[in-house]
Formats: C-alpha cells, structure tokens, sequence
C-alpha cells in the first residue's frame, strides 16, 4: 500500500517536513513494515512552470512533420523574470520549439525551463533545433513521469484550471508529494486504505487521528434506490456470500470532465492510473476508505439488481473484454439480463460506464472473504478490490464511502445526487472477547496497568467493559483480524510498545543432547570431509530419465514424486537417488576447471509407497483423531538419508617430487567402508551390478545381515560420455538409515592377547571368475578360531599360472588368547583353511 | 725388510732414523708429540685414519720402539715399559677424543647436506571441506543443545495439514498463497513439499511431552525463482519452546541469548508487530550486528511469536494450560550477512572454492 504524505496529513498529525521515511519509521514500531519510497522529486526538478502560449508558427519540415515554433509567457506580463538560468529569456517570454498539437494560442500550458530536469535524467537547455534556438520544452504528463498520455502536452485549461502565469507547475500538479508504501499483512486489511493507516500512525506517534469517515455525512434516505435482492442460496461455510449492499444514482455526470490535478496525482502516488474522472473517484474513494465501489451506467441495467452464486454454465463479459465461464460457487451481481459482474473481483462489461455515461448507480457492498478469493483465485483476476474483500472490509463503512463517491460525482462531475438509498443486508453480530484481567501481563511478560489496557484497546477502536475478573471487549468492525484474547494482547503490546518487552531466559528441562542418529549422521558427514572429500548441496530436482536410471539396478520406470507445479517441467519429480543432483555439480566443477574432484552429499531421497497423501485432511484447530494421523503419516513417501560420493581426477594436486594417484573403483569403496568404520558396521562387498555402472567394476554394498544399502564403483563410460565427465570417474552410493540402524548400541571388548604372532602366507590358485572375498572368507572359516587375521596381499596371472586362472596371495596371523602358538599349530590351521578353500572352489596351492 | 718405496712407508719404517730408543725420553717424546700433532690437523675422520695408521699402526716408530723392549736389559725393561705406556696412552687418548670431534662434525655435516627445502613440500593429502549451509546448522544446533534443547527432524515432502492447518493456516486465507507452495501431483493428494520447518513444530508437540524445547532445522522449499537473494530451495532453523506460564520476554531473552552466541556479546535484537497465523501475538526478528559489513546495524532476521492457541489444539495440548514461543530464520539470509555471501548462487551451485574456503568451520 502507497501512502501519499499529502493525503495523510489529512487524517494524521503529519509533521510539515517529514518525509516518507520518516512517516515509515513510525509505521514500522506498529508493524507496518517498509517496503519503498515514491518521490516524484527525486528525478524531477525545476524550473517547471504556467506558461501561456502567445503565438504558434506552423512550419513544416523536409521529413514531412510539422513543428510548432511558439512563443510562451512565462513571467506575468510586466512583471521581471527573476530565473537567471543560461537559455533564459529576460523578457520573459521563451522561444520554444513543440511536436505536438493538441493546444492553441492563449492556452496555458506546462514548461519546463532550461535548467530543470525530468525523469531519466534528461536536462532541459536551450538548443538550436529545426533552425531555432528552442529555450525549453512543453511538457507532457508523459515526460513528467505522471502518467502514459501520448495525446500531446499539458493544457491546463483541459484540466479546468487556469491558474496564474509564472505560477510552479509542480506545485500545481502535486510533485512535491511523496508516497511512503508499506507491506501489509494478510491480516491487516484495514490498513489497505488511508483511513487505516492514519490511525496506525496517530497509534505509533500517540497523536490526534480524524477518521475521514466521521466527515462525511450520508444523506437521509428519502425513499428506496434501484431494487436489490441478496439471494445467496449456497454460501461457503453457511455465509452468506453479500450482507451489504448500498446503492446510490448520481445524475447528470458529465464524464468528460477532467480529473483534477491533486486527485490524479495521490492516485499516481498511490500506485494506480487516472483512467477517467468517474472511475478515477471510485478508486480514490477505496483508497481513502478501504471500500472498493462499482459504478454501473445505470441506463445499462436492465431490471432489478439480484446477488446469488452462478448457474451452471452461465457466462460473463468482464470488463476486460474475455468472456469467462462462470463456476457454481461464484457470486454474481445480476440483473434481469443476466449476471454483470463477478462480486468483488470484476465487473462485466455490459455496464461498464463509458464517455456516454449520464447517469451512474454506485455499488457499496460487502462480501464474504472466502467467496471473494476462490473466484478470484479460479479467475486469476487479482485486483485492488479482491485484495481488500478477501481479507475483510469494515461493514460499516459502506454508505459512508458510497456517500463520499455521491459528493465527489456532484463536486466534480456536475452529477445531481439523489437521496433514494437502497441498503440491503444484515449488520453481522459484533466481535466480544472476553479478557481477564492479567493475561496480557501473563502472556508478555510486561506488568500492564489497567490504564494501558484500556488506553491502547480504546485507542484501536474497541469498547471495552469492565466486568468481573476482566474486560468485555467489542472489536471494531474494521478489524475482522481480531478475535481471540490473544489477539487483543498483540494489540496492547504494540500500541505499548514491543520495545518494552523485557528479556528473561526460560530453563529447558534435562536434554538428552544430540538423538543417536543425529551424531551418527554428524559423524559421518564430518569424517568424510576430513578424508579429503568436498561437502556440496544439490538441488533434489531430477527428470524422469535421471530416476530411472540411477533410482534403480535395472532398467524400468522407478516410481518417484511427481510435482505439480516445478520450477521447470523437465526437473518435475524429486530424487530418488543423489547421484543425479551430485553428478551435476561434478560437471559444473569440472568446466570450471577443477579436474579432481571429491565430492559427497548426504541428504533425503523419496521413494513413494503404496498410498501416496490423504484424499482429505483434517480441519484446523483441533488435534485430529490417531486414525486421521496415522493416515498422514502413512500417506507419505518414504524418505530415507542417503549419502552419495562422486570422485574423478586425481586424489591430491600435482606438486614437485610427487605423483598424485588416479581415483578409481576401489576409492568408490573405500568411502563406503569409511562410512562403516566411522559407524562401527561391516559394509560387505560383492559383485554388483546396476545400469549407471559399469557392469565389471560395481560392487553391491550389504549389511553382514545381508540387508542391501547401496553401490560403488566405476560409473558405465556410457553414461560418462553423455554426462561429459571424464572417463573412470566413480561414485557410492548408500542408505544411510540402514548403517545407523545396524550400528551396535554398546560394543562388548574384546580379549587382547599379549602372546607373539605367528604369520604364514598363503597363494592359491583358482578359477579366474572366483571373487576373492568369497576365498578369503573361507580361509577364515577353515582357519578356525586361532587366526586373528588375514588380508589379501597380491593378486597375479599371467606367466606360470595357467590361461583362465588366476594366483590370490594370503597373510594369515594367528594366535592364541591362552599361550604361545607352535609352528606346527598355524600349519596345521592353515592348511585346514586351505582344504576348505580347495573343496570349495577348487583352489589349488601354489 | 724390504718394502718398495713408499714415501707414506717410509715414516714408519723401523730403520728409520725417527725410531727412537724405548728409553730415550726425549725421543719418545717427539714422536709422541708428532703424533699429537698429526690427530690435531686431521680435518676429517679419513685423515685421522691415515693418521692414526702412521702413528699407532704396526710400524708407527711408537709401535717399533715398544716392540724393542723386549730386547732390553732387565734393568732397563721397567722404565721403558713405563716410559711407553704412558706415552702410548697419551697418543691412544688424544686420538680418541680426536675421533669424538671428528665424528661429531661428520654428524652434523650430513644433516647439513639433507637439507631440504620444505617450501616446496607436496601435498599429498587431499584436504576436505564442509558446506557452510551444513556446518551453520551445526552450530546453531550446538548452540541450542547447550541450552537444554533437543534437535527435531522431520519429512521435507509433508501432508498439507502438517504445513499449513495444524498451523492456523485457513484453507482460504491469503496468507497460505503467500508461502509460495510446491504441490505434489495429485493435488487432491494434500501433499507438498514443506514450506517451513515448522511441521516438525507440531510432530514434536505430537509426539513428544511437554515441557518442550527443541530446534529444528532443515530443508525447505518454495516456488521462487533463483537469484541473488532468493533460492527455491533453502534451509531454516525455527525454535519452539511448550511450558507454563512461558512468556513473551522469554522468547526474547532466548533470542537474545542466542544472538549474542551467534554474534557477539555486542549484539543484540528488536522484535517489532508482525502477521504469522502460527503465532499471536507475532513480531519480526531484527539484529543488531556489530560486525555487519559496512558497520554494525539492524539487519532483518526472521519471525517470531507466541505459539497460537490453535496450533496446541491442533497437537492435543491445552492452551489455557500451556503457553509457547517459536521462532525461526533463514540459514541462507544468516550466512549472506554473517559470513558476507554476496550472491545465492554461490551456496546452491556447488563450486567446491565455496565449500573449500570455509573448510571445516563457520
């Protein structure tokens, strides 16, 4: 909301000099935030004045155009020119060159001297042009930034006035004003008119507010106006759609009168075009008293005036011109042809007044803010008086502001008033909130008198009642945003003062620190970039085709969450793996230069289950039913913390006397065991394969329960290719859930022997296609409970060891927790384990 | 003997005329002397070899004077065997400290020649990097946690009704377009993607009992286009405490608690009236940063407010009984002015100079 400080000052204790930051910071104490200052001044200065057009010279140019050479008055005749600015005639009267046609001799008109300038920081100076020496310009509204008038220059005549030669134009046209504008909140909507907004600023600077309400005088009644009929046969939420609705005739509007000067500049202030005198006062009305009116040409209206919802297939020309197909549950302003108007959210055209308009019924309603903003949502027509409906307009004030357009039809449009009123409706019971004594104290903190109570609740309107334990308090009707005691305390607090609040510290009850799975996570995410990876965050915005290929091990549509509105069609579902998001980051790096990468991101992914929301939802207010939650709860994807890494490039820069080493699959691996070290939980290898990896280098990574959490390895040089990352590059991905969940609660310790090791090395030989986990695995098995343990320490084919074949070497560490181990005794427990390994798989020593 | 000509030899040859008698003090005494001289100037433990050999070896004149003792009258045996022990002690002495000197130096002058030039070191490990979105949760987190409270977590694609009706949100009311919301296709499915963190806010008040003091932080999502300030996808912190008799001036004493952590003892904050349909009364959250880029001034932080009575009903809880506050910001907007972030792009893209600069800290 724009606040012109000219209007303001009508209502409110404004001081002379105060500008629109000074009247927002007094605003903003009673939470009317700032938003932005509107100052015509800022680009626009002087000398900008009446000038009278002595003579016109039509000469016409080799281009075919014709321009005017004219001489303008710009001191009083007889009196001195006082400006002394280069290109400034003395004698007061300016050589001026003009492209426009719209004025004649003797018409007074706006000029802008040498010296001024106007928006766009355009300078104005005498130059030679068309063979003359032009000493200013005259102006149009255009060029002085206050409206989009392409039909020539300013004659003020046109705008019926006539004010004295030399006299400042800018003053004459409200430049000087300034706007303050405010956000306001969806539930201030009092303060979406200057009648709000003055008395929040009496409130924030404790000063005399007069309500521009209680100037104007409704006109008794001597008989009803045009027939109205509120007929709302299918309210939402049981209410009535229309209780008010005011109609006044005002006749004999002659709309070819200009609007006046001051009128067109609060309304360009106040952020919206004059488009006509009759439509100008309608807008000026709602923005002075919140009340948005309809005018209809009331030679257009065809019968008696009905308000009910729409028929089924009924349709209407707004105003706009479209023609729109009307639903069940929009209020319609009707006549006997039909509807002409969606209620608060646009008229129709049928009755548009226009240029030819004599004769114009006003509309004063009040509507019910949901009706108001379904239609207007399903229209997607917001407009200045939508915006006020639905968030509540006083019911009050709808005569008033009828009235008020009455005086200023007759003031300004020559219109007759006439004093037969229709005014439909039932006034809807008054606001009472009981609240008892000490609760605003309880609830703020600040020990309120009874005279601050009272004052600050006075002070927004309300009647208050002293009764037994407390107060009785009506709320005023222009504030529908109050309706609880809690309510009320806001409103005693601000108008105190939040700066009062004092600051005291509340004592949680014994924490419990991080839950398990919060440090695990912690922990996780932390060792990971103290190994050397790089923490990013990618958005969890995928396409379709991303999902299926790394959301699961094989081709297929993956099911995933689908958005109904994304930011981009092609990114419209949410991931159900990391890599993707991940893999994009990689590239983006990766052109940026960096060509070793280490990259890792933990973060949700969401993987739909059988029942996807609730086909309704509980109402607000109330703590639903188990069943009502458990069906929310159900309702939704699962969503489990993944960790994802991608690494490509080199694991360390180059440097003198170094050879950094080439990331490959088995680096993949090792940040899953690194995850399941940092957790205390064995990640178990085998033989993977998934389609966004290469099929002879993925390991599929399992709990030793055999619980599948995820994959690593090399990704497919397919995929590579069409994501243009570099060959070999490698990526893990798990769930971290399941990890956290398999981490042991208390880790028994283990016995530490103290007798010497005995060590023995082992090769086998076996079938190519034989993994060596599996081998190893089975050693440990045959070894017994005497090997402490073994690790693989070469794999060879090649020269000795026969084509299809392939040499594992093992080191074998035994001991005993209860005496020294004799060589013969870890012969024979390896040779144990060998015997399984060769019954197994065949393996032979070498 | 005969021994080719051999200058070196030549010293140590018994006939030599130097050989003195093993009685002849005086003559014992410059070879002696001789030999103390020769360990002197050895520079290095090679020429002290040499000189060591010319001097004690077999055929030193020392060595060929001790040998002919044995050929002396008895009379004459016990002096010179006196005479040549001490003699020969006095050389094998100068000779060993020689040596300690000499090895000393020879020490030293090797660790000299392994000098390296540590400038020039490699860096052979890779060093890591949190995101700074993600090590500012933690330590607003460690904030809180150190003040009692407890972390809550919850689903970022959530019900309708734990977004917005819980909240106090009314179907219709324009404050529920506000939040700029991703559905999730079906509409009529009622879920989207949480707008704010504080659908966790009411599973906590749902799941736990009161008293309650947790933080939640988080994933949020809304429909806003990406630019400098702005980031469809975000994260915010958002506080909630549930106890009697809580107040409005506990709200404030708890963010002004917390600025001070965050910010320094200097700072310091300003609530001024507000709108949120989850809290009444409700204010805007201002700081006072000392350390503002540009100096310290009033730099918008979030919202805040005591908890609405409808969102308790809505979890079960008995407003006449209980009161509460919550607050919540924005991880972004505090590390944009914390942390100087001049543009939104530089935390969502991923550039690994912006997680890299920050390293492990805030």
């Amino acid at each position: 909301m724009r606040i012109p400080l000219s209007w303001l000052r009508e209502y409110a204790q404004v001081p002379a000099d105060a500008s629109a930051e000074d009247v927002m910071a007094e605003l903003v104490k009673v939470g009317l935030e700032e938003e932005d200052v509107h100052r015509p001044t800022d680009e626009l200065s002087g000398p900008i004045v009446v000038g009278q057009v002595l003579s016109i010279v039509k000469e016409e140019q080799t281009n075919g155009k014709t321009i005017n050479w004219c001489q303008v008055r710009v001191v009083p005749e007889g009196a001195e020119q006082t400006l002394t600015n280069e290109g400034i005639d003395p004698s007061g009267v300016q050589g001026i060159i003009c492209g426009a046609h719209n004025f004649v001799e003797g018409d007074k008109v706006v000029v802008t001297l040498p010296g001024a300038v106007l928006p766009g920081n355009f300078a104005i100076s005498a130059r030679n042009t068309y063979g003359h020496l032009s000493a200013g310009m005259i102006a149009s509204s255009r060029e002085l930034g206050i409206g989009d008038d392409h039909d020539g220059i300013i004659v003020l005549s046109a705008l019926g006035l006539d004010p004295e030669i030399g006299t400042d134009a800018m003053e004459l046209l409200g430049l000087y004003d300034q706007a303050a504008e405010i956000n306001v909140t969806p539930d201030r909507s009092y303060a979406f008119s200057i009648r709000g907004v003055a008395r929040e600023f009496a409130h924030a600077t404790n000063t005399p507010f007069t309500d521009p309400a209680s100037l104007v005088t409704v006109d008794a009644a001597t008989g009803p106006g045009h027939p109205v009929k509120l007929k709302d046969a299918a309210g939402i939420y049981g209410k009535d759609g229309c209780d008010r609705f005011v109609t006044r005739t005002v006749t004999n509007v002659n709309p070819a009168l200009p609007t006046p000067p001051w009128m067109a500049s609060r309304l360009s202030l106040a952020g919206m075009r004059s488009i006509s005198l009759v439509v100008d006062i309608s807008n000026y009305v709602m923005l002075e008293l919140g009340q948005p009116l309809h005018f209809y040409d009331a030679d257009k209206l065809t019968g008696a005036i009905t308000v009910r919802r729409a028929n089924a297939g009924e349709t209407l020309v707004t105003l706009d011109t479209k023609e729109r197909k009307l639903h069940v549950e929009d209020l319609l302003i009707t006549d006997e042809s039909g509807a002409i108007g969606i209620a608060g959210v646009m008229g129709g055209a049928s009755t548009e007044v226009s240029a030819a308009t004599n004769t114009v019924l006003i509309e004063a309603a009040h509507f019910e803010p949901i009706t108001i903003a379904r239609s207007r949502r399903r229209h997607k027509l917001p407009s200045e008086a939508s915006k006020r409906f639905e968030r509540g307009v006083d019911w009050k004030i709808a005569d008033v502001a009828a009235q008020r357009a009455v005086d200023l039809l007759v003031q300004l449009a020559g219109g007759t008033a006439t004093t037969l009123v229709t005014d439909e409706g039932t006034a809807p019971e008054p606001v009472v909130i009981e609240l008892p004594a000490g609760f605003a104290s309880a609830l703020i903190g600040i020990d309120y008198t009874e005279d601050q109570v009272t004052w600050s609740l006075g002070e927004i309107g309300a009647q208050i009642e002293t009764v037994q334990g407390g107060y009785r308090v009506t709320a005023p009707t222009w504030r529908p945003d109050l309706a609880t005691k809690q309510d009320l305390v806001e409103e005693i607090a601000r108008l105190v003062g939040y700066d009062l609040i004092p600051a005291t510290l509340p004592t949680a009850p014994p924490g419990r620190g991080y839950s398990r799975v919060q440090s695990q996570r912690r922990r996780v995410v932390q060792s990971l970039a103290d190994a050397g990876l790089t923490e990013v965050l990618s958005y969890p915005f995928v396409t379709k085709a991303q999902n299926n290929t790394f959301g699961a091990a094989e081709a297929g549509e993956v099911p995933a969450v689908k958005l109904n509105n994304p930011m981009s069609s092609e990114f419209g579902f949410m991931r159900t793996s990391i890599l993707p998001g991940l893999l994009g980051i990689a590239r983006r790096n990766h052109g940026r230069g960096f060509r070793d990468l280490a990259l890792y991101e933990a973060g949700q992914v969401f993987l739909p289950g059988e029942t996807l929301g609730t086909a309704t939802i509980p109402p607000l207010g109330a703590r639903p039913s188990d069943e009502e939650l458990d069906a929310l709860y159900n309702g939704l994807p699962h969503q489990p913390t993944h960790l994802a890494a991608v690494l490509t490039g080199h694991d360390s820069p180059v440097a003198a006397a170094h050879v950094p080493r080439a990331y490959d699959w088995a680096d993949a691996l090792d940040v899953a065991r690194l995850v399941g070290d940092v957790l205390g939980v064995e990640v178990v290898v085998s033989q993977g394969a998934h389609q966004a990896f290469h099929p002879g280098r993925t390991a599929a990574l399992a709990l030793r329960n055999g619980t599948h959490v995820g994959y690593a390895g090399e990704l497919h040089p397919k995929l590579l290719a069409e994501l243009d990352l570099p060959e070999r590059t490698v990526a893990m991905e798990i769930n971290a859930d399941e990890l956290f969940e398999a981490a042991a609660d208390v880790i028994v310790a283990k016995h530490i022997s103290t007798f010497p090791i005995s060590t023995q090395d082992v090769a086998l030989v076996v079938d190519s296609a034989v993994v060596a986990s599996d081998v190893l695995e089975t050693l440990r098995e045959g070894a017994g409970e005497l090997l402490e343990d073994i690790a693989l320490f070469d794999v060879y084919s090649g020269t000795g060891i026969e084509e299809g074949k392939k040499s594992l070497a093992f080191g074998l560490r035994f001991r005993a927790n209860d005496r020294t181990l004799t060589a013969d005794e870890a012969s024979e427990a390896r040779a144990a384990a060998v015997v399984l390994a060769a019954e197994r798989f065949g393996a032979v020593q070498r | 003997m005969s021994e080719p000509t051999n200058p070196e030899k030549d010293v140590t040859d018994a006939h030599s005329p130097d050989v003195p008698h093993p009685t002849d003090e005086a003559g014992i005494n410059l070879v002696v002397q001789a030999a103390l001289a020769a360990f002197a100037a050895a520079v290095n433990l090679d020429e002290l070899k040499a000189a060591r050999l010319a001097h004690t070896g077999e055929k030193a004149p020392l060595s060929l004077a001790n040998r002919e003792i044995g050929r002396l009258d008895k009379s004459e045996k016990a002096a010179a065997g006196k005479l040549m022990g001490a003699s020969r002690g006095r050389v094998n002495k100068a000779l060993a400290e020689r040596t300690v000197v000499l090895e000393a130096e020879d020490a030293a002058r090797i660790l000299v020649e392994e000098t390296v030039d540590v400038t020039a070191a490699p860096r052979r490990r890779r060093a890591g990097a949190r995101h700074p979105l993600s090590t500012l949760q933690d330590r607003v987190s460690d904030i809180f946690v150190g003040m009692g409270w407890e972390i809550a977590e919850g689903p970022e694609v959530e019900s309708e009704w734990f977004n917005f009706d819980a909240l106090n949100f009314a179907p219709d009311h324009p404050a529920r377009e506000m939040q700029d919301t991703f559905f999730i296709d079906p509409v009529d499915s009622h879920l989207l993607l949480r707008t704010h963190t504080s659908p966790v806010q009411v599973r906590s008040m749902l799941e736990r009992e009161v008293p309650i003091y947790v933080l939640c932080p988080g994933r949020v999502y809304r429909t806003d286009e990406l630019d400098a300030t702005h980031t469809p996808v975000f994260h915010q912190f958002e506080g909630l405490a549930i106890d009697k008799n809580l107040t409005m001036a506990d709200l404030r004493g708890t963010l002004e608690h917390f600025a001070r952590q965050m910010f320094g003892e200097d700072a310091s904050i300003r609530l001024r009236p507000n709108f949120f349909p989850f809290t009444e009364p409700s204010a805007e959250l201002d700081i006072w940063h000392p350390g503002a880029k540009g100096g310290a001034q009033w730099i918008e932080w979030g919202g805040c407010g005591m908890v609405n009575p409808n969102v308790l009903r809505a979890a079960g809880i008995d407003p006449e009984e209980y009161s509460g506050f919550a607050f919540g910001m924005g991880v972004e907007r505090t590390l944009m002015f914390r942390n100087e972030v001049p543009d939104m792009h530089d935390m969502i893209e991923g550039d690994i100079r912006f997680s890299e600069h920050f390293g492990m800290e805030i």
